[in-house]
């Protein structure tokens, strides 16, 4: 049965980049630096990717985001070989949280046919994890978190999740909106050719009124959470000084160094 | 005037830099302390599709231009030069000569499997007894019924000699026709009876590049071997080594490039009497020097791309690309070297390996003397052969 999955993704500043917050609204200035497509959305495009070419089927990049950024991201995707791209721009999205970003998500999905749903279980710049879980819920449909080594069969999806001991196995009726771990696959390089390719795919580019967006749910205002301060990460080192006056610096050297977990 | 590279080519960069970034550079200080042809990295690159650039799709190509091929080349060389010669001379000298000169049957058998990166080609010019002076060929080709039987050796072959070699082109005196030495190119497999593959040498730089001596004993291969017209191979391997020099070029600046900003990273570090060494004038103008001659070179390898596309003459701008940016590249490497101090002169970062993989530039695939012999014949000076 050819699959038909969606892949959302993001476009976040280069890993490497040193990153700007916005002293008014407190959101990520994302004009000053370089950005990339989320790394761990890659490996849920590679997923994705590996699914259609063991089953047949369609995937569909889905982004929300400003008019460069965004189209950038799904670029990338299609010329790794997806096959189409739905941009959600709308400037009432700025600023949105992870719940009001994964509400304008679910409301583009509706207006589609999926049987799977594939994200990177996060981002890696605001790290929250909780896009898919959102997602999910507002499409209420079943959800497979933190996941790799996805597979299909019969109306029905399974997928590993390691735990500190080994993996579970969780299996799942679809539609499912599974979040794709970080080191799931090693995602492939696009050739040449695919990223000509990706010139010609299709993309479609749709506004909030298009997915039928409450504007009270997204953006800075829609927003259940509020950023209210920032500032840099304290680069002081700490120095503790074990003496040995009383002739046990040993043990307190043990002891600092069980507390901090080294031993 | 329009300076911007097609959006394409430049995604292309992105994609190859993100490449060399995540799986060149991690194996490169090893690959070259143990001058280990690096196999795995040259597969992936096959299957990204750079060994296929160039060529149309129906050989197995990519369907881009000569341009992209040399944005790739420039980003690889910007972290490792012998991975970056290995796709220059595996396009630029293993399959062109087939795309250009051979035959449907030879571009099926041979061109194929390159442009996929499947298997490498040699280009066989150069001999022990001669480089610049490429009409002094000694190696000889002699059709017995319908085979050429050869006889000689080659020098400095790259590619030769890795574990997917399959097959060299070489240059073979055929005959004589009007006190000119006529020159053919013969194409000869690996594994040909009469044929062998020499040790690798031990090179100044380039060590995980593969470059071997090839000798040639009453070696027989078919007549149908013969790449491009019976005594056209002079003529063949001068339209070669024009796109090569572009794309040696473009491998030069992207040395450069790498020296550029690893410097520039270590002169916002390294800290020098009270402040960053980047904060004195004496570095500062280095760096600066470094930055102009590195987009010059640019500008001129870009150009000559552009000419060549155009369908323009591009000797002399080739020419003038390659004899600048192999220069500057020393240079460059030279004060990336001197702004690292003692740590410049170990292996610790990579600009002490960038610094032995630039001599190569001003020599191999025209001298920069020859460069400048074309240049001046190109001013309408005359020649000044002793002979």
């Amino acid at each position: 049965m050819p699959l038909s999955i969606a892949v959302c993704v993001k476009r976040v500043p280069d890993t490497a980049a040193e990153k700007k917050l916005d002293d008014g609204d407190k959101t990520l200035d994302r004009d000053s630096v370089e950005s990339i497509l989320n790394p761990v959305d890659e490996m849920a495009v590679e997923e994705a990717l590996k699914l259609k070419e063991a089953n047949e089927g369609e995937v569909t990049i889905v982004c929300a985001g400003p008019e460069g950024a965004a189209q950038q991201a799904i670029r990338k995707a299609l010329s790794m070989g997806a096959d189409k791209g739905v941009h959600l721009k709308d400037d009432s999205l700025h600023g949105s949280d992870a719940q009001g970003i994964a509400y304008a998500l679910a409301q583009v999905l509706k207006k589609g046919e999926y049987d799977l749903i594939l994200c990177g279980a996060e981002s890696t710049d605001a790290r929250t994890n909780l896009v898919p879980p959102a997602i999910a819920e507002h499409l209420n449909l079943p959800n497979l978190n933190f996941v790799k080594n996805v597979e299909t069969s019969d109306g029905k999806v399974t997928a590993h999740r390691e735990t500190d001991k080994g993996h579970d196995v969780l299996e799942s009726s679809t539609p499912a909106v599974l979040g794709v771990v970080w080191g799931a696959n090693e995602p492939r390089y696009p050739s040449f050719k695919g990223i000509m390719a990706a010139k010609q795919k299709p993309l479609e580019t749709l506004s909030a009124a298009d997915a039928e967006i409450d504007a009270s749910k997204v953006g800075l205002d829609g927003s259940k959470t509020e950023v209210l301060e920032f500032g840099a990460r304290s680069t002081e080192r700490q120095k503790n000084v074990v003496d040995n006056k009383e002739g046990d610096a040993h043990v307190k050297l043990a002891d600092f160094l069980q507390q901090q977990k080294f031993i | 005037m329009n300076f911007d590279l097609p959006e394409e080519t430049e995604q292309l960069r992105k994609t190859v830099r993100e490449f060399a970034e995540e799986v060149v550079r991690p194996q490169a200080e090893e690959a070259d302390r143990k001058a280990e042809f690096p196999i795995e990295v040259v597969k992936q690159m096959g299957q990204m599709g750079l060994f296929g650039l160039p060529f149309p799709e129906e050989y197995g190509g990519m369907g881009g231009d000569f341009l992209t091929l040399c944005v790739a080349i420039e980003e690889l060389a910007r972290v490792d030069s012998s991975v970056a010669i290995t796709l220059e001379a595996g396009v630029g000298l293993g399959a062109m000569p087939f795309y250009l000169f051979g035959t449907e049957e030879q571009k099926q058998q041979w061109l194929i499997p390159m442009a996929k990166g499947e298997i490498l080609g040699g280009f066989g010019l150069t001999e022990p007894g001669g480089g610049s002076d490429a009409g002094a060929t000694k190696t000889t080709a002699v059709l017995d019924g319908d085979e050429w039987v050869i006889n000689g050796s080659k020098a400095f072959i790259t590619n030769a000699g890795t574990p997917i070699s399959k097959i060299v082109t070489i240059t073979a005196v055929t005959g004589e026709s009007d006190g000119k030495k006529e020159i053919t190119s013969v194409a000869v497999p690996h594994g040909t009876p009469g044929f062998e593959v020499g040790r690798s040498y031990r090179k100044l730089g380039w060590h995980a590049s593969d470059t071997r001596e090839l000798a040639f004993n009453d070696c027989r291969v078919p007549l149908s071997n013969q790449v491009g017209e019976r005594g056209h191979g002079y003529r063949n391997f001068l339209t070669i080594l024009d796109d090569g020099r572009i794309a040696i070029a473009a491998l030069a600046v992207g040395l450069a490039q790498g020296c550029l900003e690893d410097s520039l990273k270590y002169a916002k570090e390294r800290q020098a009497f009270g402040a960053p060494i980047g904060a004195y004038q004496a570095i500062q103008f280095k760096l600066a020097d470094m930055a102009m001659k590195t987009e010059l070179a640019r500008n001129q390898v870009y150009k000559a791309c552009w000419m060549k596309q155009q369908g323009r003459p591009y000797k002399t701008a080739a020419a003038m690309a390659k004899v600048y940016s192999s220069e500057i590249a020393v240079e460059v490497a030279r004060d990336a070297v001197q702004i690292h101090g003692g740590y410049g002169y170990i292996e610790e970062f990579p600009v002490a390996r960038h610094f032995r993989d630039s001599k190569i530039l001003e020599i191999g695939e025209g001298t920069s003397e020859v460069q400048r012999i074309l240049i001046a014949r190109e001013l309408g000076l005359p020649g000044t052969y002793f002979r």
